[in-house]
């Protein structure tokens, strides 16, 4: 509770300090703009044009039922993969053996390419939710392993021998010496699963289904229609960089603050 | 009557033996070193008597009703702010917060931390006031028994001295006895009523020294003189290896 006031409390700060990161997203829909000027409008629409586009689109119904298809793929897919990798990661870091073993399989799912994967999904569980959703688990599954797997395995020693010496009770044990230590490895690794989830989602709906905002792009892209598709870019961009910056980065930075 | 006994204490890893046949009796009100060369297994004696390491041979017996740890490291939780790191041992045994944080602000200001001080966490603190936390985290607590294992190695001398005043004003006053692990000879003798000398491999005592006058009228002269005369003793120079070339 203290904690989410502090978040709050320094929020506007935190706005204020998005200045610099405005200016250059600005510089960047500049450029956007010469690269339309050169290339004319069927190559690159220009961001205006986009920008209309996409404001048309989000007043459409069936867009906005496409978007929330997709948010349903990704929160399902990134959800189990966030309860499980995070319950085995911690699991397989507080035993030795099981991490050493753990670690050549992490490879083999980190290097599979996701394409591989989608078409695996794609005869296995045919065209659908489920398909989108398994690729969406396994892409996202690893990194957020990995992270819980790295933050019990570096717990330090010397802080456990000294939580031993004053007898902690085990509640405090845990809430004041292991999770804030766990935590610092598991939180970033969320961030970037979820990231990666919201990717493999548009592509493998692109590939798999016939609804969602990945098959969406797939029609914009059939009938050359690209302020649809810059459209559609515009809004995966934008809701992970809300979700990026306006809610996880601020919680990261108070749950950091000890961090040199 | 509050007391630590190690009888007949042995400790392995694994092949290496590391503890041979270890005897001593720490009595209420007293200070006891172990001083022996750096790996000659104080660390593991230590740890054994506080608890822990499991004891595998022998006996030891704590009746102290409390007892305290201060490390060689300050051992800070680097998540928490210097009066949280210092309240950490009260809360441990069930003082309310707010009597703990009170607590612990107070002796934050005995131990020479400052009011702008205690909101910092430990990245922000210099060795010496993390040293200084960590002692005043071992001593809020007020043990009837303190460990402390080779806590002022990384200090200044200042601070060492200032650290050490603190502890001897407790001494003289009886209301704390000291386990202390050092292996530097003068800290041993300014602090101590009893030294054991521990040789290495395995680690076993070969010689007791006791002092007599009382910690607060040893001054100076007093320590220089006993360990010129320590640093003669045959047992000593061997078990230090102080080969004069």
């Amino acid at each position: 509770m203290k904690f989410a006031l502090k978040i709050l409390k320094d929020f506007p700060a935190y706005l204020w300090s998005g200045w610099g990161a405005i200016a250059s997203i600005l510089l960047f829909v500049a450029f956007w703009d010469v690269g339309n000027q050169v290339y004319g409008d069927l190559v690159l629409p220009s961001p205006l044009e986009t920008f209309q586009t996409l404001a048309l689109m989000l007043q459409d119904e069936e867009i906005i039922a496409e978007i929330n298809t997709t948010l349903y793929r990704a929160s399902v897919g990134f959800g189990i993969s966030l309860l499980i990798g995070s319950i085995l990661g911690l699991i397989a870091g507080f035993f030795a053996t099981a991490s050493m073993m753990s670690r050549p399989i992490v490879t083999i799912l980190v290097g599979m390419p996701p394409i591989a994967w989608i078409v695996l999904a794609m005869i296995w569980f045919g065209m659908g939710d489920e398909t989108v959703i398994f690729t969406v688990i396994v892409a996202s599954f690893p990194i957020i392993f990995v992270g819980a797997l790295q933050g019990t395995r570096t717990l330090d020693g010397d802080l456990k021998e000294m939580a031993d010496s004053f007898n902690l009770p085990w509640h405090m044990k845990f809430f004041d010496v292991y999770f804030p230590h766990i935590f610092s490895y598991v939180f970033p690794a969320w961030v970037s699963g979820l990231g990666m989830a919201w990717k493999i989602v548009v592509m493998a709906e692109l590939l798999a289904t016939s609804d969602g905002i990945g098959a969406t792009l797939a029609v914009a892209r059939s009938q050359l229609d690209t302020p649809t598709a810059l459209a559609l870019v515009v809004i995966m961009i934008g809701s992970l960089m809300f979700v990026e910056y306006i809610i996880l980065e601020p919680i990261k930075r108070e749950v950091e603050l000890w961090r040199s | 009557m509050e007391k630590l006994e190690v009888k007949r204490l042995n400790h392995h890893f694994g092949f290496t033996e590391i503890l041979r046949d270890i005897n001593f009796t720490l009595e209420k009100g007293e200070v006891l070193s172990v001083v022996g060369p750096s790996g000659g297994g104080k660390t593991t004696l230590m740890h054994l008597c506080a608890g822990l390491l499991d004891v595998e041979e022998g006996s030891v017996t704590n009746t102290f009703t409390s007892s305290s740890f201060a490390f060689q490291e300050a051992r800070l939780l680097p998540w928490k702010n210097v009066i949280d790191n210092i309240a950490l041992g009260l809360l441990a045994s069930g003082e309310k917060s707010s009597v703990a944080i009170e607590k612990s602000r107070k002796i934050a200001l005995q131990f020479g931390l400052e009011e702008q001080d205690f909101d910092k966490f430990s990245k922000d603190l210099s060795g010496g006031m993390k040293q200084r936390v960590s002692f005043a985290r071992a001593l809020v607590v007020k043990p009837s028994l303190l460990f402390l294992d080779e806590p002022f190695s990384a200090l200044d001398i200042g601070l060492k001295k200032e650290l050490q005043a603190i502890l001897i004003d407790m001494i003289s006053k009886k209301e704390i006895s000291i386990l202390f692990i050092t292996h530097d000879l003068m800290e041993a003798i300014r602090l101590s009523d009893e030294i054991l000398l521990l040789k290495a491999d395995p680690g076993h005592i070969v010689k007791k020294f006791s002092y007599e006058l009382s910690q607060n009228q040893r001054d100076d002269k007093y320590v220089y003189g006993e360990s010129a005369k320590i640093l003669q003793d045959v047992e000593i120079i061997d078990t230090f290896e102080l080969e004069l070339k």
